[in-house]
């Protein structure tokens, strides 16, 4: 490792911490260009979101119908959030560290890892399947707000080591409620750490609407507490997302400190495929989301401007279909698991009493496979 | 097995139970370095001073660890010594600590944290046990951890409520931790060194009433491997299992003992989890009877996990129940009340009385 950086100069905090009025919007739900304070992105980054954003949604109902067949344990879906999802994750750097939810596999699937080693912890075989240091994204969390606070040492150690490193902490609106969100605002905010917070409010927390999770104007109201600028973006537009962000990984990275940004999106499906949405919500507020349909935006938007004909949508629509099918494919086989597994990651080596369990676990399934020599 | 002296009725019971006799010296070890006299605040100071010079990937970080040196001063000087990059206050949260050295650890440092007392470390409970214990394992070993989080604990210390827990039980239940915890000041240094350099996070408690325990050694962590028990003081007839603040009481309980014609061994665990099954076992295997002893509540105390592995493991060779002489089912007491609450010697003797010797008596005085 390089040498330890000097001590780091105070920061000094400017006024202008407090989110605008309005979400920060470059696409309407027309698809119409909205001027203001975002650049819009470049054509060719528009049209990857636009194609991820096909991928991931494919991949979210395939990933849902994995689960009537038996092939999933669970599965959260992310149907209508794709652009919060997707916009993050392309503005993100190579060297960037990624910290997604349990909601977020469409995200961590768009970094770049492999979609069987993502669902690995939803189909049940282990409890992440990749190797986070391979596209620097940690393990889905499930517990809320944990891992913010390891995207905040992961980017503080970045720091200290000279590294030019954003850590991206992924959260929901009712992760906000928990008492490691403050934790790791404030943290990060006292060290001026390089980490984007990135709340999906997208309504619900499981059952409870957001009213009931906090007082706060809005949740990027929450930034000013820390001295942490909040940001509200309209989380449904994939080019303010993107924008938004990169401008806050941009801003971290130059030293600028943390970032705090809602993106404000729906859940369309419900919580997961075990919730029933129809206990705590009407059909007409779910439908009154389907025009502001992150897809549809910004295809109206690229097909208005020209960028996007008919054959290259036929042919996004292709290869996510293609996407899916290989990935039920290879979803459509049994886990090879073996456990005697289950001993040999709980230490760097295992314990002499780790192995004893690891050979009565050997024995007892040589007796049931009816081996007649096996004795205990 | 040697001849038991019936020893003299002891009626006095003042609470904490004055020593009937002085302190046993600890074990020295053979050196080759000058000994010097250390206490166990400073060879823990010296631990961490050797480590940030030897490593600097190493940080040391938590409340009041900086300019103010710790409030047991463990942390003296290092701020001054190493800088505030290295050695540096944090705002004032356990989990918000953890949790940080986790994602340090993540990106290749290895932080050493300091949790201020035993009870405030449980608002970083579901860091250490989510997250701390269980990274590696969800990762299939993709993802080391090595942190080391200090906490002092224990009473004895007259400090009000909240600062005196023994919660060492917590902890040792966890998969995926090593727990360790020093009787001396020369282990400590060994202890912390070893778990500094462990791939493997560490929950390493502090008996915050021998950090002014004195004791002439030699630092250097060539001593026992992180994971084993040792012999304070061998014996014939009974094994004490202590550890932390109380292996120094079982240690005056020995000399007591001795004193009643009891050869008392004495075994120093260090290392809760992972427990060394062989060292114990083969102590217990060749006395026949054991006493465990712990400041911690026995109910489902760290106590109960000994008495249960010795019955699995050396039934046969036991001549009378594992007896564990430990703090009483209750909140931690007060201080002007926690000398009830505590262990004593005179406990301990009582206990070791009560181990069946008569009955083995009887036995030999029929010829056996």
């Amino acid at each position: 490792m390089a040498s330890i950086a000097p001590e780091m100069p105070a920061p000094t905090r400017a006024l202008g911490l407090l989110p605008d009025d309005t979400p920060l919007t470059l696409v309407d739900a027309d698809g119409r260009a909205v001027p203001g304070d975002l650049d819009m992105p470049a054509d060719g980054i528009l049209l990857e979101l636009y194609r991820r954003m096909v991928l991931a949604r494919r991949f979210d109902t395939q990933a849902t119908a994995l689960t009537r067949q038996g092939r999933l344990a669970v599965y959260p879906s992310a149907h209508g959030q794709e652009a919060a999802e997707i916009g993050a994750v392309v503005a993100l750097r190579e060297q960037d560290w990624l910290f997604p939810t349990y909601r977020d596999s469409v995200a961590v699937v768009s970094r770049g890892v492999d979609p069987v080693e993502v669902l690995t912890l939803l189909r049940g075989d282990w409890h992440c399947g990749y190797d986070p240091y391979s596209r620097r994204v940690a393990p889905q969390c499930t517990p809320l707000a944990t891992s913010a606070l390891h995207a905040v040492g992961v980017a503080h150690a970045a720091r200290l080591k000279h590294e030019d490193t954003v850590a991206l902490a992924m959260l929901g609106d009712g992760a906000t409620s928990e008492g490691d969100t403050h934790v790791a605002l404030n943290f990060a905010a006292v060290w001026q750490a390089p980490v984007v917070f990135f709340v999906q409010n997208n309504g619900y927390a499981i059952s409870v609407p957001l009213a009931r999770q906090t007082a706060a104007p809005t949740l990027a109201h929450k930034g000013i507490g820390y001295g942490i600028p909040g940001v509200r973006i309209d989380g449904n537009d994939a080019a303010a997302v993107y924008a938004g962000v990169r401008r806050a990984v941009v801003s971290a990275a130059a030293g600028g400190g943390p970032v705090l940004i809602e993106a404000l999106t729906y859940r369309v499906e419900a919580h997961t495929n075990a919730d029933d949405a129809t206990r705590y919500r009407s059909q007409e507020e779910v439908d009154s989301w389907v025009p502001r349909d992150p897809l549809t935006r910004l295809r109206r938007y690229l097909t208005g401007r020209g960028l996007l004909g008919d054959q290259a949508a036929a042919a996004l629509e292709a290869e996510a279909e293609a996407g899916a099918a290989a990935l039920r494919e290879r979803m459509n086989t049994d886990s090879a698991l073996d456990p005697a597994d289950l001993f040999e990651h709980v230490y760097a080596a295992p314990t002499a009493a780790l192995r004893g369990q690891q050979r009565e676990l050997a024995w007892e399934l040589a007796a049931e496979a009816g081996d007649g020599e096996q004795t205990r | 097995m040697t001849a038991i002296a019936e020893g003299p009725a002891r009626t006095q019971r003042a609470p904490g139970g004055q020593a009937r006799t002085g302190r046993a010296a600890p074990e020295q070890a053979a050196p080759e370095q000058e000994a010097e006299t250390v206490t166990m605040a400073g060879a823990l100071n010296r631990a961490l001073a050797d480590a940030l010079a030897d490593d600097e990937t190493v940080l040391v970080f938590g409340e009041d660890v900086g300019a103010l040196g710790g409030v047991f001063r463990v942390t003296d000087g290092l701020a001054a010594r190493f800088g505030e990059t290295r050695v540096f206050d944090t705002p004032l949260a356990e989990s918000g600590i953890v949790g940080t050295a986790i994602g340090m650890a993540m990106n290749g440092l290895r932080p050493v944290v300091e949790m201020q007392f035993d009870a405030f470390a449980y608002p970083a409970f579901e860091q250490i046990v989510s997250h701390l214990a269980k990274l590696r394992n969800r990762t299939r070993g993709r993802v080391a951890l090595p942190v080391v989080i200090r906490i002092p604990y224990g009473g004895g210390v007259g400090g009000v409520e909240h600062h005196s827990d023994s919660s060492e039980a917590y902890y040792a239940h966890t998969a995926g931790l090593r727990v360790v915890t020093p009787g001396t000041p020369g282990d400590a240094y060994t202890l912390l060194r070893l778990a500094i350099e462990s791939p493997d996070p560490v929950v390493f408690l502090e008996p915050k009433r021998r950090y002014w325990a004195r004791e002439a050694t030699v630092l250097d962590h060539t001593g026992p491997a992180l994971d084993r028990a040792v012999v304070r003081r061998p014996g014939s007839d009974v094994t004490l299992i202590a550890y932390g603040a109380m292996a120094g009481t079982a240690l005056e309980a020995a000399e007591a003992a001795g004193a009643e014609g009891y050869s008392v061994e004495v075994i120093d665990l260090r290392s809760l989890s992972p427990f060394d099954d062989d060292t114990v076992t083969a102590s217990v295997r060749r006395t026949g009877r054991a006493v465990v002893v712990h400041e911690a509540s026995r109910f489902c105390g760290y106590g109960a996990e000994v008495a249960a592995r010795l019955s699995e493991q050396c039934f046969h060779y036991l001549e009378a129940p594992v007896r564990r002489v430990a703090g009483f089912d209750i909140p931690y007491p007060p201080p002007h009340l926690e000398d009830y609450h505590l262990p004593s010697v005179d406990r301990i003797l009582d206990a070791i009385d009560s181990l069946q010797w008569r009955e083995t008596r009887g036995d030999a005085e029929a010829g056996r």
